[in-house]
């Protein structure tokens, strides 16, 4: 039994596929920008000397990286329409729980960041009048996120590829598309090979210029 | 202007403060040394509250340190610090690095910040390093423009943390130079420094720590002519042999 590739064609992609490339896309982009943001405030809680920040910081940092996505995926799917007391589709769900889950993994690369930096520049920082907000946004993080810079791509490499997990709730993502298009036209070991080929191509073609990056960094410093 | 009373302070179970008094008065030179270890930095940083203290009192300019109630950023942003290893911002040009808290903290404009910056820069030879950035420079350049962005500030004093002793040999005359400028201005300057070139061209008092405590505060005559305490005499035997 050879692969019969011929069913796949534009009208295929325009119907089945882009739709769901770009709800992945957009889930990947928005769980990264808001998982970067939480994920700085949570590092700098846990770095914090104040125990009643650090605490709860790590408490959390630490039940999201125990349990598997697809678990926080579901359970955040039928917890999030009880908290706010109405239903919310899958997409929505999918940004919130992708967001909270990555804030956990982004917050302890910012934290590895942050400690990358040396102490002194914050010390610098005080002893020009800048309060601790302003000694970090503009003295601080800025470096902790070069330094970080290739890491923070890898994981939202990482990051991209499970947003497939989406299935689990039934969002309309790249995955589906193609699992979509093979029981349409009846052809489920083509779509899904198509599918790993179309996952590839884009994480390894990321990853090459995260290492195309990293080279380009270890040169200039 | 900068007054320590009775300061202890403790890492842990560590005293590395002892009941340490010591003043230096408005347009006074003050060079404190001593072995490594004994304190000077920690010291130096507990005048504008980068370290916190158990015991005692710091005020500056009359302003308590040790107060909770004071607005620490605002009090910071009038006593400059020099730090053995510059810390200037790598991710901010030279430029930026002398505008950065002229504009956030005390809200200078764009234009007044620059053109504070280039008359600084100016005043320590670099001004044609603006718009580079900090890895770029030497040691000596880089501690030079570190002086000049604490200056930036219009500092009512100045605090300055071994500033020569990260430098290649070759470069520590030239951010004495500035320093000895600064000291001629009648700036009010605290200088843990074991250049004993510095304290005599310049100093008006000489404080000697060891083991966390002063050991000795004298007149720069005094404290060269004839240090009272053996330990002073030890410690400048040692640093004067070389
Ligand atoms: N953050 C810290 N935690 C614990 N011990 C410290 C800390 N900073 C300094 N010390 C200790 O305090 C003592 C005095 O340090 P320091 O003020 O840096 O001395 P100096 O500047 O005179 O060489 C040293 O024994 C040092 O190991
Ligand atoms: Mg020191």
């Amino acid at each position: 039994m050879g692969l019969d590739l011929s069913f796949f064609t534009w009208d295929l992609a325009r119907n089945f596929l882009i739709g769901g490339l770009i709800f992945s896309v957009v889930l990947t982009l928005v769980a990264m920008t808001g998982g970067i943001f939480f994920g700085t405030l949570l590092a700098l809680a846990r770095l914090s000397d104040r125990p009643w920040l650090a605490f709860p910081a790590a408490g959390y940092v630490n039940a999201m990286r125990s349990v598997p996505l697809v678990m926080v995926i579901l359970w955040f799917f039928l917890l999030i329409p009880f908290l706010i007391g109405r239903p919310i589709g899958a997409e929505w769900s999918a940004v919130i729980t992708f967001t909270a889950f990555e804030s956990a993994y982004y917050s302890e690369i910012m934290r590895a960041g942050v400690q990358s930096v040396a102490r002194g520049q914050a010390a610098a920082g005080f002893a020009l009048g800048l309060t601790y907000a302003q000694s970090m946004r503009l003295v601080v993080l800025p470096q902790a996120f070069r330094n970080m810079l290739p890491v923070l791509l890898t994981q939202t490499i990482i990051l991209f590829q499970d947003t497939s997990l989406v299935y689990a709730i039934g969002a309309y993502d790249l995955l589906k598309g193609f699992e979509t298009a093979g029981k349409n036209f009846n052809r489920p070991v083509e779509a899904y090979t198509l599918a790993a080929v179309v996952y590839f191509v884009i994480c390894y073609s990321l990853s090459g210029s995260v290492r195309r990056l990293q080279r380009r960094m270890a040169v200039v410093r | 202007m900068i007054e320590i009373r009775n300061v202890s302070k403790w890492f842990g179970a560590f005293q590395v403060l002892k009941d340490c008094s010591a003043r230096v008065d408005k347009g006074e030179v003050v060079v404190v040394c001593g072995p490594s270890g004994s304190g000077k930095s920690t010291l130096i940083k507990c005048v504008n509250a980068l370290e916190p203290i158990q015991e005692g009192e710091i005020t500056v300019a009359g302003i308590p340190v040790t107060d909770p109630k004071t607005d620490l950023p605002k009090l910071r942003a009038k006593v400059g610090m020099v730090f053995q290893h510059f810390e200037l911002f790598p991710h901010l040009s030279i430029m930026q690095n002398l505008t950065l808290a002229q504009v956030r903290v005390l809200r200078r404009t764009r234009e007044e910040a620059n053109e504070k910056a280039l008359k600084l820069l100016d005043r320590v030879g670099l001004r044609d390093q603006a718009q580079k950035f900090p890895g770029q420079l030497s040691g000596g350049q880089q501690q030079r423009v570190a002086i000049a962005r604490a200056l930036a500030m219009d500092p009512l004093a100045m605090l300055f943390d071994e500033p020569t002793s990260a430098l290649d040999p070759e470069m520590i005359n030239e951010v004495l130079d500035v320093m000895v400028e600064l000291a001629h201005e009648g700036m009010t300057m605290m200088c843990v420094t074991h250049e004993m070139g510095f304290a005599r061209k310049v100093a008006h008092r000489v404080v000697f720590m060891d083991g966390g405590e002063i050991v000795e505060d004298a007149s720069k005559e005094d404290f060269f002519g004839k240090p009272r305490s053996e330990r002073a005499q030890l410690f400048l035997s040692k640093i004067l042999q070389h």
